[in-house]
């Protein structure tokens, strides 16, 4: 190991800090073997004068002392080295101010995160691609609805073969059941036909694609690039393949109408669904539609929005499909594009038509004289003269209102086909740590899970864990796609409720997500959202109490066990978020790069001076996601902050081990903070649980506190936005005045 | 009148968005309305109307013949045009409004004693009789045939002496007045001009 470090003087750092005296600390107290300073190190001059001591020197491992990780990174981008960055631009000279007489604490701050970055760099190793990887190309979607073949279409297109897996015995999901479909192109006012057959027939036609109808997934297994799957096939037999990735487009089934008995669904035949009407507008092809009870051709049709969705009442979707207002304007476009004096009244609460074609399409149906009326449906009957009877509330003019149709169609909403709701036997628990329940009451209410989708092997269930509602994803905006199970992506309805034209693009995006995790298993890298890391944990099992708490608490399912019960890291499945290192009680799990020991020396190594100077110490845990990258925003607006805090970026607060929180108190740290992201139901924990994980660990850590006899107070966990660029540091300043007001730790040597 | 009021009701049958489409200027962007509101929150009169333009179009999709026709909803349109400059459909309101207001005049619907339908009426009679407009005859119509009454005259007073003052009006005009040069003409005119619009809209063969 050869330690070389590097104090750059450029961005006013030589101006205010004594960098020679850091240069001395790096040396004696940082037993760096090559130590130099430089005017202006992310110049081309400056990097080259690194990569020359890498070079000829042996150099391994670096400590950058410059700005923060956040900045320059093209420009400190070695390869095959360990690399430490000591923030000293937004860390230090940016959250103090530029004043004589503070410039002692300033040079303290700045010459304790030399220490700690030495100290870091020393327990590094510089990282390896995992050699577990898979070069497995092929791409296996499951779903042969406009969405499986669509992510189909295009992964092949791309040049990676494709193996699409469907059910039914035809290609087009549930839109091979549709009359017609909307317009995508200006002036948005002609029906068009359903994209399902010319698909169809393209994958057909496709060399890279191969199809198997009346077949499904009867075991999954392995990781992104050497995942193995088993198909069943028709004749009973069963196929094996393996996979680069997976995509599933298991899309969704309607609501069941029969839930609906006040609005007439499952007892007058003249209520339909809308997949109902679409049967009888096929049927019709152009003349006249219908009406499924006496074959009267319809005169009058109703349509009704939100049946059975955006309501709390029990059994109903609380959520909206997204579809259904321009699904319903378009089957009343069947009646006017046929015979224009046809009423069509379509009765709504808000309506909503997202996407580029939505409100020209709207605009076309009010111009097609399609009635729309404000109002909410009380109640359908049949009317007694052979049509139906339908009260409402009229919303804008506030007052209630009958009419009679021939027809009357309900716009129920998409319940996901997501397969088994793996968390369902284990809500109780989760409830009782999480506090959080409605959204996932609902959702054991709607989903009846029937039988798994990809039937995984993994310790953690069959199939991919559902977000909300039933919905296979792990966050509708931030991540879409990205499932909890790494190289698995869903898209389509499976993963929220959308149309075609939205299942188009989303399928898109998932074949590209797919297409990533191949590349990237193949270079043995990690995917998202530490996309391109090459570190990957590994454990010390002479250690190892087969505890089992990383293979439980791991947010991705990646780490199962094998026969004697020791954890099996799936590296190309892990993320590098190392929640199962915060949660292994006896620290056997590390990073080449990011270990236990690499923060816990960062820990020991800060100066703590005894207590009659009066200058305390504040660890700061930063999730470098988003506490981190608000405190260095907070630094580029000049926003300051107590010169008692030493910050740590951590990977995600899940990879927070309480070890170091006992030993920075033990240590004589006088408060200690943790910053991660937002948990609970609308998380933003980029590792989904992490944040959480973190937060039910450290509420178990008032106990460490009572035996070493110190205030609870002394250490406060926080959900910090990228946003918060002014609380950030508030939060550092308020724990400064605690100590003042409490203080300082008895634990000073 | 009514007769013509029947005619209609007969004609559409219940739809009264048709009606409304065929015979009321720019009717054909009743359907067009998405039931925002701004219409109604932009009105400056907004408080004093019984039904907002947005409730009057949803009134009209709602085959509200009479209550809409029989209102006098859009005779307090002042035609400040802050709906149409607001509306994000494009909606010509204020049009519609005045053109709600002439189809209910037609069919002989407005409410009785409606002050500003019967202003209307004071005007076009004012104006038609010499061609031109006699303002002091308007301005005591204004106050003792409508009903603003001897109190609002009294308050405006100082106004009429400025206007007198600045040639604006003038007191001899009680006795007649000016006119145009061929006031026989344009009342043939006029005349024919009204059979051509009845015979237009259906009212005579």
């Amino acid at each position: 190991m050869k330690i070389g470090t590097y104090i750059c003087k450029g961005c006013g750092l030589g101006e205010r800090l004594d960098c020679d005296n850091l240069a001395m600390i790096a040396e004696r107290e940082g037993k760096s073997n090559i130590v130099r300073q430089h005017d202006y190190l992310c110049s081309a001059e400056g990097v080259k004068m690194i990569q020359d001591d890498i070079d000829n020197e042996g150099v391994n491992h670096l400590v950058i002392a410059a700005c923060s990780r956040r900045a320059k990174t093209e420009a400190f981008d070695f390869d095959g080295v360990a690399v430490s960055r000591v923030n000293l631009r937004e860390g230090v000279i940016w959250v103090r101010p530029d004043e004589e007489e503070l410039r002692e604490t300033t040079q303290e701050m700045a010459a304790d995160y030399i220490r700690m970055g030495c100290a870091e760099t020393r327990h590094m190793t510089p990282p390896h691609p995992n050699e577990n990887r898979g070069h497995e190309e092929r791409v296996l979607v499951v779903g042969g609805g406009v969405s499986g073949m669509k992510a189909a279409l295009e992964a092949a297109n791309a040049g990676y073969p494709v193996t699409l897996v469907e059910k039914s015995g035809r290609l087009g999901g549930a839109m091979a059941d549709v009359w017609k479909d909307i317009p995508t192109k200006a002036p948005f006012d002609v029906l068009v036909e359903s994209p399902v057959a010319g698909m169809a027939k393209e994958i057909e036609e496709h060399p890279n694609i191969t199809v198997y109808l009346n077949a499904h997934i009867s075991r999954t297994s392995g990781a992104p690039g050497r995942f193995s799957a088993d198909i069943s096939v028709e004749s009973g037999s069963t196929v094996t393949e393996n996979f680069g990735a997976i995509i599933q487009a298991s899309g969704f089934k309607p609501y069941d109408l029969a839930n609906l008995p006040e609005m007439g669904g499952g007892k007058i035949p003249d209520v339909v669904d809308q997949m109902g009407l679409e049967k009888l507008a096929i049927e019709a092809d152009g003349g006249p539609i219908k009406r499924p009870s006496d074959g009267k051709a319809v005169e009058k049709v109703i349509f009704v929005q939100c049946a059975g969705q955006r309501s709390d009442k029990e059994g109903h979707l609380p959520y909206c499909s997204g579809h259904c207002c321009m699904t319903s304007i378009k089957q009343a476009m069947y009646f006017k594009d046929q015979n224009p004096d046809i009423e069509t009244i379509i009765l709504f609460d808000d309506l909503r038509t997202p996407g580029a074609p939505g409100e020209d399409f709207y605009r076309a149906g009010q111009d097609k004289e399609i009635t729309f009326r404000k109002g909410k449906v009380a109640e359908v009957v049949a009317d007694g003269n052979g049509g139906v009877k339908v009260t409402f509330k009229d919303l804008i003019l506030n007052e209630d209102d009958t009419e009679h149709a021939d027809l009357v169609v309900l716009a129920t909403g998409m319940v996901p086909n997501a397969g088994v709701n793996i968390d369902l036997p284990v809500t109780e628990e989760e409830e009782a740590s999480e506090g959080e329940g409605e959204g996932e009451e609902a959702a054991a209410e709607v989903s009846v899970p029937v039988e798994s989708i990809l039937n995984l092997t993994y310790r953690q269930g069959p199939d991919v864990p559902q977000l909300k509602y039933g919905f296979a994803d792990s966050h509708f905006i931030c991540f879409p796609y990205e499932t909890r199970r790494t190289g698995i992506y869903t898209t389509g309805p499976v993963r929220r409720p959308m149309d075609v034209a939205q299942a188009l693009e989303d399928a898109t995006g998932a074949a590209l997500k797919a297409i990533q995790a191949i590349e990237n298993a193949k270079l043995g890298r990690a995917a998202h959202p530490r996309s391109g890391d090459l570190s990957y944990p590994s454990f010390r099992k002479e250690g190892c109490t087969q505890c089992k708490r990383c293979t439980v608490e791991c947010p991705f399912g990646a780490i199962d066990e094998d026969e004697q019960r020791y954890p099996v890291f799936n590296e190309s499945r892990c993320r590098r978020c190392g929640t199962c290192m915060g949660a292994c009680p006896v620290r056997v799990i590390s990073f080449e790069n990011y270990s236990v020991d690499t923060v816990g020396q960062q820990i020991k190594n800060v100066d703590i001076p005894d207590e009659f100077d009066e200058k305390p110490r504040i660890l700061v845990l930063a999730c470098e996601n988003d506490a981190y990258p608000a405190l260095d925003m907070a630094a580029m607006q000049g926003i300051h902050y107590s010169q008692w805090a030493r910050v740590i970026p951590v990977r995600c607060l899940g990879s927070v081990n309480t070890i170091w929180v006992t030993d920075a108190l033990n240590s004589g740290y006088d408060g200690v903070i943790l910053m991660g992201c937002q948990k609970g139901e609308n998380y933003q924990c980029h590792f989904v649980k992490g944040s959480e994980m973190a937060h039910y660990r450290m509420s178990k850590i008032d106990d460490t506190l009572t035996q070493l006899n110190l205030e609870k107070e002394r250490v406060q966990t926080y959900e910090v936005a990228i946003t918060d660029i002014e609380r950030a540091p508030k939060l550092i300043n308020d724990m400064a005045e605690l100590i003042d007001e409490i203080g300082q730790s008895p634990f000073k040597f | 009148m009514t007769d013509y009021n029947q005619q209609m009701i007969e004609k559409y049958r219940g739809n009264f968005l048709k009606e409304v489409e065929h015979n009321v200027e720019e009717g054909e962007w009743v359907k067009m309305c998405m039931q925002c509101g701004v219409c109604s929150g932009s009105c400056p009169l907004g408080p004093h109307w019984e039904h907002p333009p947005q409730e009057i179009f949803m009134m009209i999709r709602a085959g509200k013949r009479d209550e809409v026709l029989k209102s006098d909803s859009m005779w307090m349109c002042t035609s400040c045009y802050n709906c149409i400059a607001r509306c994000p459909r494009g909606l010509p309101i204020t049009h519609i409004m005045h053109g709600l207001a002439t189809y209910a005049k037609r069919l002989g619907l407005v409410p009785k004693e409606q002050p500003t339908a019967k202003f209307a009426q004071l005007f076009w009679d004012n104006l038609t009789k010499t061609g031109r407009v006699n303002e002091l005859k308007l301005g005591l119509a204004l106050y003792f045939k409508v009903g603003e009454g001897l109190k609002t005259a009294l308050e405006n007073k100082d106004l009429g002496l400025a206007m007198i003052k600045a040639k604006r009006m003038n007191p001899f005009e009680i006795i007649g007045g000016h006119k145009c040069k061929d006031i026989k003409g344009l009342h043939a005119i006029l005349a024919k001009a009204e059979e051509i619009e009845e015979r237009k809209i259906g009212m005579k063969a």
